[in-house]
């Protein structure tokens, strides 16, 4: 009885080894933390809710402490384990080109094709990667590490994550997760600096209403888009190939169905996917370094940066435009390709100067060209350091 | 008609395609002979122990190449050539991406899918040839008479390489068996973006300057179809407009027979196609569904305007 009872002791004892509680660290309690964090942003404060709340809960599932040495194969840095092979989606690079397959078929460049001068309002924008590539390579990072942080500038999840699984795999689940979350701060992030940098007179510009744009001018955007980027910068060719491509499937008006396929179950399924593992790679073991915290401090830096950048680029500008045809700088934050979040920042800091001031469409532009202006920095990236 | 057209200039087109890439076929072949080593003393052994010459085939693809079925010819007398059919059904002939396959030149094919059925004479020339399945040239050299010493190699200079160099003869050029031609024990590019960019100055210049000039000519472009839209789309207008007028002139002509019939078409199509009251007219849906009826599930192809 006695040897049956000792032996019930050490099963449960054994057990007990097995348990979250005994293996848990302050690493994986604050990584619940900031995973919990982020899902009250998202509920509660609506913060990019379709990215915060896949992320967050991601943390959660990422960072319930088990004995890593048992082999049980249920963490993501674990190969084999089904999480690990949902984050393959990520490492491999194959889930950004789908999503920017449905971002492509949901987006309407008309705005662009309509005022094509404010393609150079995205291309300004990049500058915040180029600033914190920068910077980073001054805080000792290697030039491959300091592009991959760098991207997180451009303001795009599925790009960064795409150039990081190339560059600087290792620092790869930090720069995703600082991006989207940047990404999801943009609200906050943006409105101050286009205030300090712009004058009362300025937020009132009022912009001439876009032109129609014909379905043929639709058409041959994505192809000529293709062509002339793909061409300049054929690393790119992943991301702007689908980009274009699912753009084509919305704007043929005869592939409908795969337009919404693409633009719909496509794209969330990717996204809930995308969310989920990249939350779930912040394993605190693996994650909480003094890298990671750098590098949310330079992804902050560079979305500064990049608005910065925006805003001035049109402030410039102006200078050359004939007084009648002027460019409100509150649409300068929109380079960034945080698609439409930004552009609807230009929107919102527009009406408070000015109720009858609609920002949005003209804002659309350089938001759609930030998104090709971001994707072709991460192609000339990584022809210059892969 | 037009369709015609474009017809014929997308066969032009393709014809001209296929034109070009005549002859380049054997340069493009994934499979290519990458060194040769002839008289094997102390060198690679293979899997009996033994030391024998070989030759490795290097895939320099990023996807894989099967060399199952290809045929590696060796020769050093004219008119006297050895043929190897390399097996089908071993998965090993399956090469990974720029992996490498050795060839055991020991004159014993019973021992292995690698192993030839001819030795490699290093005093004489010798020329090796690699053919496909469908026994086309894809890749071809000559092992130089009197070069080699024993466990010296004939090599690309690097995987690949279009030169050729004799390995092992110095300490700093190694035979390298079933491995790259050439080590790459750095990264160059990063090495280079270390030592002349360290501020990283240089990388954002060039940089933003490509994304300014793809974003550039994407304006250019779109500013040039956007103006030539507009007026074509003003024509359009004016075509438009002329058309309407000759239409509305038209119509003020015509004959009176033909309003007859018209009048009395439409009083009896009126008088029959209403319900029990004729106040109620009826409009009757398809009864069919995108499941049930085909004419409404398929699109009309082609569609001629």
């Amino acid at each position: 009885m006695g040897e049956f009872i000792s032996f019930l002791q050490n099963n449960l004892a054994d057990f007990w080894t097995y348990t979250g509680m005994h293996n848990a660290t302050v690493g994986h309690l604050v990584m619940i933390l900031v995973g919990i964090v982020f899902i009250y942003l998202a509920v509660a404060k609506e913060f990019e809710p379709m990215l915060l709340i896949p992320i967050g809960f991601g943390m959660l599932i990422g960072n319930i402490p088990f004995n890593m040495e048992a082999g049980l194969k249920v963490g993501i840095y674990e190969e084999g384990s089904v999480l690990n092979i949902l984050y393959q989606g990520v490492t491999s690079g194959w889930y950004p080109p789908l999503i920017f397959l449905g971002i492509g078929a949901m987006t309407d460049f008309s705005a662009l094709i309509s005022n094509p001068k404010l393609m150079l309002i995205g291309a300004a924008a990049q500058f915040g990667i180029f600033g914190a590539y920068m910077i980073a390579l001054a805080l000792g990072f290697d030039p491959m590490q300091a592009g991959a942080i760098g991207i997180i500038g451009g303001a795009d999840g599925p790009t960064a994550i795409f150039l990081s699984s190339k560059l600087a795999p290792n620092l790869m689940g930090a720069i995703a997760v600082s991006a989207y979350s940047y990404m999801a701060l943009v609200p906050v992030i943006q409105p101050p600096i286009m205030r300090a940098l712009t004058t009362k007179k300025e937020r009132l510009i009022r912009m001439k209403a876009p032109r129609a744009v014909s379905h043929t001018e639709k058409v041959m955007f994505p192809i000529v888009g293709l062509l002339l980027t793909c061409f300049l910068v054929p690393s790119g060719l992943p991301l702007l190939g689908m980009l274009f491509f699912g753009n084509l499937l919305k704007e043929s008006g005869v592939t409908r169905r795969l337009a919404e396929t693409a633009r719909g179950p496509l794209i969330d399924t990717i996204t809930i996917l995308l969310g989920l593992t990249v939350g779930a790679s912040t394993q605190a073991s693996e994650f909480l370094t003094v890298d990671s915290i750098l590098i949310f401090g330079l992804g902050a830096l560079s979305f500064v940066i990049a608005t910065t950048s925006g805003v001035i680029f049109v402030k410039l500008f102006n200078l050359v435009l004939p007084k009648d045809n002027q460019i409100n700088p509150l649409i300068g934050n929109a380079g960034v390709s945080a698609v439409p979040d930004s552009a609807r920042i230009s929107q919102v800091v527009g009406l408070e100067y000015d109720p009858g001031n609609y920002l949005l469409m003209h804002a659309m532009g350089p938001n759609v060209a930030g998104v090709i202006g971001s994707a072709v920095a991460a192609g000339i990236l990584l022809g210059f350091l892969l | 008609m037009k369709t015609y057209s474009l017809g014929i200039v997308l066969c032009f087109t393709l014809l001209a395609g296929v034109c070009s890439s005549c002859g380049e076929r054997k340069a493009n072949s994934k499979l290519l002979i990458n060194e040769v080593l002839a008289e094997n003393e102390s060198n690679f052994q293979d899997d009996y122990g033994l030391h024998s010459g070989w030759i490795e085939i290097f895939n320099k693809s990023y996807t894989s190449a099967d060399l199952a079925g290809w045929l590696l010819k060796a020769s050093s007398t004219p008119g006297d050539t050895v043929t190897y059919f390399i097996p089908k059904g071993d998965v090993q002939t399956n090469i990974k991406p720029r992996q490498h396959a050795l060839f055991w030149t020991d004159g014993a094919p019973r021992r292995g899918t690698f192993h030839t059925n001819f030795t490699l004479c290093p005093d004489k020339d010798t020329w090796i040839g690699l053919y496909d399945s469908g026994n086309s040239l894809m890749d071809e050299m000559t092992l130089p008479a009197g070069v080699l010493k024993a466990d010296q190699s004939y090599a690309r200079v690097s995987d690949a390489a279009p030169e050729w160099e004799v390995k092992g003869a110095t300490p700093d050029s190694y035979v390298t068996p079933s491995t790259n031609n050439k080590t790459i024990d750095s990264n160059p590019k990063k090495d280079k973006f270390s030592s002349h960019d360290p501020v990283g100055i240089g990388m954002a210049i060039s940089a933003m300057s490509v994304v300014f000039l793809g974003l550039l000519l994407l304006f250019v472009c779109f500013y040039l179809i956007g103006r030539a839209s507009i007026r074509t789309r003003g024509k359009n207008k004016v075509k438009l407009k002329q058309e309407h007028a000759a239409q509305l002139a038209a119509a003020a002509f015509v004959p009176d027979e033909v309003a007859a019939v018209i009048a009395l078409a439409l009083h009896e199509e009126l008088g029959t196609g209403h319900d029990a009251d004729p106040r109620i007219l009826t409009i009757r849906h398809n009864s069919g569904s995108a499941w049930s009826s085909k004419e409404q599930h398929l699109r009309q192809v082609p569609q001629r305007k």
